[in-house]
């Protein structure tokens, strides 16, 4: 992650820190009274695109076995969960605009310290939990730029291709008919006195 | 053969993008179906900034943990924060200027948030070995310091914490069985931090502590003759006042220069007269206090040679803020009194009580109650001298601002807290009332159906697209207060826990009216009442229009079940209660039954906590409906704790004591335990009363036909092992089951019961139609999952033959029973779901023949729709051919989440609490509310919206093709007519 320069943004400056803090450590033995989780977010580009409808890093929470605790970010991304019993946790992160896995925890009592982090979503096991979102996540439908095609394809588009095609196409195709078969279709249709367009139009009546 | 591939081709195509998109939405459109409100809850803290840079805003903490920051000028929202559940913030306070420092968790967390932003800087987690009341203290900044140590009290323990990054300095040990620390002071500009507290019921005890590195410099402790209460104050530096367990005892501790001296004082020497049991009101005045009684306020001085002497006494309901500094050492406090609907705001002066600074009247609505609390701030005029404002928090929970005798804003922030909602149909348009207001001239209508044509080809420049916004917004016609043809506009009423109840109009969530219930108010009968749930009490026919709807409000006395219960009637549409039922019956269930009178009242329930049943309304005809239905009326109830379920009903009219004739014994039909030692009841879940199903068959691919059961009287229980309920990871595999169940209420017959090795707690499960879904978390793949249980009828599955439907032997159109005993059928499937849930929801449209979603609020505060046929137990890994043309979605392990079918968008409903859907009168629309902290209401087609044209739809390209068209007409018709003259002359 290449830090951006040339703006004064205090989100940059988390960037910076980011990318030049070495990862810590994901388990601290606790005391008698419980572990500790410690870990960190870490999203690359949050910077550059936080003007837009994504998350801020100050909005971001970081819930433990859905939802018993809710703990949110330090300017680093760091955070931590005290006073946690030895077992499997789960954790999960949530930032507007981007997709986490939840992160399976196991605090191990025999051997404190012991990191084992795993995401749920796709198996793979963490040897430091540094939580990076898996994809970013686009709430709206992008509108299609305007194409003839699409103006073609809707409904109305379709009806004034149809009459163009009857217009002029048709014409065309009748040409190709044989004349005398045309006229007899033609005085076929007069005699039946099948309503033809232009006798319905104003004026039209002879 | 062609033709029908190329149809369903387009069948499959029309399919496909609606499963994936259908509640999707363009950027554009935010706002134009939904809205969105952000609220805080209940204030009961703040404290105003006063660094020159941020003055304008004031940060509070709120009784739904919220921590936020207020802009003073309107009221708006700079930054939030929602804290855990069992993360309540206990005191916070402003450090160095800059930094907002909260002790919340009982006061084992310590915080720090950047006041501009709301970024938070550091966390730090006291430790403490004891319960005891935690405190904390921030000294007032001098200058401009860089650093400041934070004094914490939590535990039993004194931490000195660093402003900085919230490192621990030291820490001190101050307790023992007995001791329980009351208070903290640090006189400014010394360097001693007095802890006082109570050793036992009788020993006043003060400990001297070193600021700099905690060390014990002095302990000292005094006897008192009585015993203590536990309400204490610290009045200015050096004073210490508490009150004996009687109320009656006043005891001053004089503290300072290391010299500890008590004095005892009946309070009614003080007071006069008959003063009874007072208590001491929590406001840090300088060098004085006040006590209250039931009735009267008294204030009390203490002066500089130890004495007390008595200033005021007040009649009335009185609230105080805490003093504030202002100018050099000058203090100020506010008070604020009550009477009607005026409200006067006092600021006096801490060493001159007969002068006021500042007296102003403000008339608040009545209907926000009494004032609960206040804080007060002051400011520099224009022409130098002080200024005051004060922010009042009310007995609804609404929050204003008060500044020169005028109502600068107001937040409702009682909408924080909903406990429940019911919806109400608008009045129909009456005739005269013009529509054609809203309408603009033809000229307008086309420009801006020309706008819209642009912007859907996306031809417009930005201001063009700025001006469709505004327009889009702007139109009025969703927030007419009149019957819509298409059901979308209604009254969203809902019942606060402050006691109030509100409309809010579903186009655009402004309140219609709002009412504080009377009988949900505090009251010598009713001491801490609660509002329970919100039903609709009278829904006028469509012949009767000039009735208004009503509902029905049920509340309760006590938190317990055992409270008596109150009833409120409401005015949908006038917002007034036009009746109500004072303290009566308890109430611990709710049945809205079936049946509604000739006034089109619905007859309900009302179950007490000894199970008997009283009915409302209480009318002989009610009375006569409900002995005509009593042998189908059936209930029953869940008791979580003790494993049991239990089937009743109704016996002939009660004839114990203290009854009568609306009042019905129970008797017990069937229960079902649980063995408590295996099995726990973690959920439970019925269908919603008013859903409608439209069909009872389901054509499958092979042209079979599957018959559901859909059954009124269906249960859904869901059982753990006691080890699982607690929260995620307390179990392991082994030692946890989910047990799922579904129960005919009427016989107690339990038709499927399905085991769930290695899960656990917490279910949240939804039931429609034939099916239920609950989702709950695997231990074993430690992963959250979703299962979904459909029971079909088999006792039907016969009635396929065309030739028994000829001859009649079908049994289509025997009566349905529940004490039939039906072959039932029951398929089910699971899948994994990424995040945990909040609540589960089920889109209602207004015939049932919509396909359906599921609405899952997520651990983000988000609303996901997902639609039904992800949960369908026939999904396989490959379908067959006939399969995909019917729809079937091939088998995968996990339920996809595609982030454009969030119903809420890029917004956040903080603190989620659960999801209400409406069905429109448009068949394929329903109204999702989702409610929390905030409120959000959007409309939804879970199939698109194949019964009308959408908003977007352009008439400008119609109005278009009709031009073309008849243009086209016309051209064609002077061909013609050229070439049958040109025919002629040959």
């Amino acid at each position: 992650m290449s830090p951006i320069m040339g703006s004064c943004s205090a989100l940059l400056l988390v960037a910076i820190s980011l990318a030049s803090l070495s990862s810590g450590i994901a388990l601290s033995p606790g005391s008698a009274e419980g572990f500790s989780i410690n870990g960190r977010v870490k999203i690359p580009g949050l910077a550059v695109k936080a003007f837009g409808n994504s998350g801020k890093i100050s909005d971001a929470e970081v819930t433990l076995n859905g939802g018993s605790r809710i703990t949110f970010l330090r300017p680093d991304g760091y955070f931590s969960f005290h006073n946690i019993s030895a077992g499997t946790h789960l954790i999960e992160v949530s930032v507007i605009g981007y997709f986490f896995s939840p992160v399976r925890v196991d605090v191990s009592a025999r051997n404190p310290g012991k990191v084992q982090a795993a995401l749920t979503e796709t198996r793979r096991s963490l040897s430091e939990l540094v939580l990076e979102p898996l994809r970013e996540e686009h709430y709206y439908e992008i509108r299609e730029p305007f194409s003839i095609m699409s103006l073609v394809k809707s409904p109305m588009g379709l009806m004034v291709g149809f009459m163009l095609f009857a217009m002029f196409l048709m014409p065309k195709l009748a040409e190709n008919m044989d004349p005398e078969e045309m006229r007899r279709t033609q005085e076929e249709m007069r005699s039946q006195g099948v309503p033809s367009l232009a006798n319905m139009l104003p004026g039209a009546a002879r | 053969m062609a033709e029908r591939s190329f149809f369903l081709f387009l069948l499959l195509l029309f399919l496909s993008s609606a499963v994936e998109f259908s509640a999707s939405i363009f950027e554009d459109q935010v706002g134009l179906m939904d809205w969105h409100q952000k609220y805080i809850g209940k204030v009961n803290h703040a404290v105003f900034h006063t660094q020159k840079t941020g003055r304008k805003r004031v940060v509070v903490s709120t009784e739904e943990n919220v921590l936020a920051s207020l802009d003073l000028r309107h009221g708006d929202i700079f930054w939030r924060h929602v804290l855990g559940p069992s993360d309540a913030i206990e005191a916070f306070d402003i450090a160095l200027g800059k930094y907002v420092i909260t002790l919340s968790s009982g006061g084992s967390i310590l915080r720090a948030w950047n006041l501009p932003d709301g970024q938070m800087i550091w966390e730090s987690f006291l430790k403490g070995s004891r319960s005891s009341k935690s405190m904390l203290l921030v000294q007032p900044s001098v200058g401009a310091e860089k650093e400041t140590v934070l004094l914490a009290f939590y535990g039993g323990f004194l931490h000195a914490v660093s402003s900085i990054d919230g490192e621990i300095l030291w820490r001190k040990d101050l307790g023992s069985e007995s001791l329980e620390i009351q208070q903290i002071v640090q006189p400014v500009g010394i360097e001693v931090v007095y802890a006082l507290g109570f050793d036992g019921s009788s020993q006043f005890a003060a400990y001297e502590i070193n600021a700099r590195n905690g060390e014990l410099m002095k302990h000292e402790s005094v006897h008192f003759s009585g015993s203590f209460s536990r309400e204490n104050l610290v009045v200015s530096d050096g004073v210490f006042v508490a009150l004996d367990a009687s109320g009656s005892i006043l005891v001053t501790v004089h503290f300072q220069n290391g010299e500890y001296s008590l004095q005892e004082m009946r309070i009614s020497s003080l007071l006069g007269g008959n003063f009874g049991k007072a208590k001491l009101l929590g406001a840090k005045l300088p060098h004085m206090f006040a006590l209250r009684n039931d009735k009267l306020t008294g204030f009390l001085k203490v002066t500089d040679e130890g004495k007390l002497e008595t200033l005021e006494r007040i009649n009335n309901e009185v609230s105080i803020s805490d003093s504030l500094s202002f100018a050099e050492k000058q203090r100020a406090f506010a008070l604020v009194q009550h009477n009607d609907n005026k409200v006067e705001f006092r600021v006096k002066l801490g060493h001159e009580w007969n002068k006021d600074l500042l007296q102003e009247t403000v008339n608040i609505d009545p209907n926000r109650g009494h004032v609960e609390n206040v804080f007060i701030n002051n400011y520099i005029r224009t022409d130098r001298s002080y200024g005051f404002r004060a922010l009042i928090v009310l007995e609804d929970h609404s929050l204003l601002l008060v500044q020169q005798g005028e109502v600068v804003w107001k937040r409702e922030d009682g909408l924080a807290s909903i406990l429940d909602v019911t919806t109400a149909e608008l009045p129909v348009e009456k005739v005269g009332v013009s529509v054609s207001k809203v309408e603009e001239n033809l000229h307008e209508w086309l420009k801006g159906h020309i706008l819209k044509l642009k912007g859907t080809l996306m031809l417009a420049t930005p201001e063009d697209v700025a001006t469709i916004q505004g327009m889009r917004l702007k139109n009025s016609e969703k927030s007419k207060i009149t019957r819509d043809h298409n059901g979308f506009r209604k009254l969203l009423i809902v019942l606060t826990r402050s006691g109030k109840v509100f409309a809010l109009h579903t186009g655009d969530g402004r309140i219609v009216w709002s009412l504080l219930l009377r009988s949900l108010r505090k009251s010598e009968a009713c001491t801490s009442p609660t509002g329970i749930r919100i039903y609709p009490w009278q829904i006028p026919h469509h012949h009767a229009l000039d009735e208004n709807p009503s509902v029905l409000v049920v509340g309760r006395c006590l938190p317990t079940d055992s409270g008596p219960g109150v009833l409120s009637f409401i005015d949908a549409y006038a917002g007034k209660e036009f009746d109500s039922v004072a303290p009566t019956h308890s109430v611990v269930q709710i049945i809205p039954l079936p049946f509604t009178d000739a006034l089109e009242q619905r007859l309900h329930l009302l179950i007490d906590a000894n199970q008997r049943a009283h009915l409302y309304p209480r009318s002989p005809e009610a009375l006569t409906i409900f002995n005509r239905e009593m042998s189908n009326v059936y209930w029953y109830t869940v008791v979580a704790e003790n494993g049991i379920i239990r089937g009743y009903a109704p016996k002939s009219t009660s004839v114990n004591e203290g009854s009568d004739e609306y009042c019905f014994d129970p008797t017990d039909l069937w229960s079902i335990v649980f063995p408590m030692e295996s099995e726990k009841i973690v959920a439970w879940v019925t269908r919603k009363l008013s859903e409608v199903v439209h069909t009872q068959a389901k054509v499958i691919a092979d042209q079979d036909v599957m018959y559901k059961y859909i059954s009124k009287n269906l249960l859904f229980v869901a059982t753990t092992s006691p080890k699982g309920t607690g929260e995620i990871g307390s179990a392991t595999p082994d030692e946890s089951s989910l047990i799922v169940y579904l129960i005919d209420t009427v016989t107690g017959r339990i038709l499927h019961r399905m085991i769930h090795k290695g899960c656990q707690a917490p279910v949240h499960a939804v039931l429609s139609e034939n099916w239920v879904v609950y989702h709950y978390f695997n231990l074993r793949s430690h992963r959250f999952e979703m299962s979904v249980i459909e029971i079909y009828d088999q006792s039907r599955a016969d009635n396929k033959d065309v030739w028994k439907l000829v001859i009649g032997k079908h049994n289509l159109t025997s009566p349905v029973s529940s004490y039939s005993r039906p072959e039932v059928k029951a398929e089910s499937q699971s899948y994994f779901f990424t995040h945990s849930a909040k609540a589960i929801a089920v889109t209602s449209t207004a015939k049932g023949i919509t396909s359906r979603q599921l609405l899952i609020g997520t651990v983000g505060d988000q609303v996901l729709a997902l639609d039904k046929r992800y949960l369908d137990p026939r999904r396989k890994t490959d379908p067959t051919q006939a399969e995909k043309e019917e729809g079937l979605i091939p088998l995968t392990d996990s339920l996809p989440i595609i982030p454009q079918s969030y119903v809420t968008h890029a917004l956040k409903v903080e603190g989620l609490r659960d999801i209400i859907t409406v069905p429109a009168k448009l068949e394929s629309t329903t109204l999702v509310f989702s409610y929390g902290v905030d409120l959000f209401l959007t409309r939804l087609a879970p199939s698109r919206t194949y019964d009308s044209l959408t908003e977007d739809f352009s008439y400008a390209l119609l109005l278009l093709t009709i031009v073309v068209l008849v243009g086209a007409i016309f051209a064609t018709w002077i061909l013609s007519e050229k070439k049958e003259l040109r025919e002629k002359w040959r």
